[in-house]
């Protein structure tokens, strides 16, 4: 399974979940599939999709999943420890792992050779960290969302893109109407 | 009064409830502030494109936040200025420790100082330089334009100005 048959499945669990998601391919795929107001899509910024999406999370108490890569997570490595030492019981971590760097044409990343993601975050002190397989993804999130604990999710899938447009929405938009869920 | 409790009382009336730091020796005394305030959610940040994107999702979650840096943050947060706080306009007042001017020992903090206003300039982000104690009485007003006009806006606090602290 690649990247996008991972949120195939898991869009009946999270199309009306807050999700923030991570430039690129993971903001592209979502659009594609499932366009909803409750999806926050970065159009730039690689790295802060978890430090979005835990800033959104401490803000209101509705839950906030964060939808990340591993090349995005190695990118802005300081946002563990943050997540670690600001618990958000409403924020769940998604990180799609697929060892490379998806959106730029596959270059291998750190994640997929010698470091574990997850155990940089136990490193870091995040207490419920979950590393499961693309096939595991569905009943994993379900479980973490199902949960009232902040959750860290790493899911290891296979390196491979389906093709996608660029979303063309304004950003002012996305945000706007982004703004509204979150205070519906 | 000190300078610090200036800046808490303009954070204060503006509501402001969510700011990340990271520390600059000159904002040790209103970061002690800011984690002490009942109403503030103090996050520090590794770095502060970090603090950025927490700021940016605070927003997104109805806070209104802030960012306490050092000027050699603008070095770091370019791209999260132009293409996130910017792009999706977002109110971000960014407090900052202008250091590397006149009063300042550390050869290296000059290197950075020189590009600050060029580099802020460039972004056309709406910029304020505090030199002496009582200029800190504007703050209130600067926040307040900040968030009505959904812009970051950066305020450069230098070594005579943390003199009344
Ligand atoms: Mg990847």
């Amino acid at each position: 399974m690649i990247r996008s048959d991972v949120l195939k499945t898991l869009i009946p669990l999270i199309s009306d979940q807050l999700l923030v998601t991570n430039i690129g391919l993971p903001s592209q795929e979502m659009h594609l599939l499932d366009d909803q107001p409750s999806n926050f899509y970065m159009l730039g910024t690689m790295g802060l999709a978890s430090s979005i999406g835990l800033g959104l999370a401490l803000a209101q108490e509705k839950k906030v999943i964060a939808l990340d890569g591993d090349g995005s997570v190695l990118m802005n490595f300081g946002t563990l420890p943050t997540i670690a030492n600001n618990v958000a019981s409403n924020f769940i971590l998604l990180i799609i792992d697929n060892g490379s760097y998806g959106s730029t044409g596959d270059q291998p990343t750190y994640s997929g050779m010698k470091t574990s993601l997850s155990d940089v975050a136990r490193a870091c002190g995040c207490d419920h960290v979950v590393e499961c397989q693309a096939e595991d993804a569905f009943d994993t999130v379900k479980s973490a969302l199902d949960g009232d604990q902040m959750t860290i999710i790493v899911c290891k899938c296979e390196s491979g893109n389906i093709k996608v447009p660029v979303i063309d929405m304004d950003p002012v938009v996305i945000k706007d109407r982004f703004m509204k869920v979150v205070q519906s | 009064m000190s300078v610090n409790d200036v800046i808490m009382d303009a954070l204060v009336e503006n509501k402001v409830d969510f700011v990340t730091t990271v520390p600059c020796k000159q904002l040790a005394g209103v970061i002690e502030k800011i984690d002490e305030a009942p109403d503030i959610y103090h996050i520090p940040a590794n770095r502060e494109d970090e603090g950025m994107g927490l700021c940016a999702g605070a927003y997104l979650g109805g806070k209104r936040p802030a960012i306490i840096m050092q000027n050699t943050a603008i070095g770091v947060t370019i791209n999260s200025l132009a293409t996130l706080i910017q792009f999706y306009r977002m109110p971000l007042p960014m407090l900052i420790s202008y250091r590397g001017e006149v009063g300042e020992p550390v050869a290296c903090q000059v290197e950075m100082a020189v590009h600050t206003k060029a580099l802020l300039n460039q972004l056309s982000i709406p910029t304020y330089h505090f030199h002496k104690p009582d200029d800190a009485d504007e703050l209130t007003d600067i926040l307040s334009y900040c968030y009505m006009s959904k812009k970051p806006v950066a305020v450069l606090m230098d070594a005579t100005f943390w003199k009344g602290a």
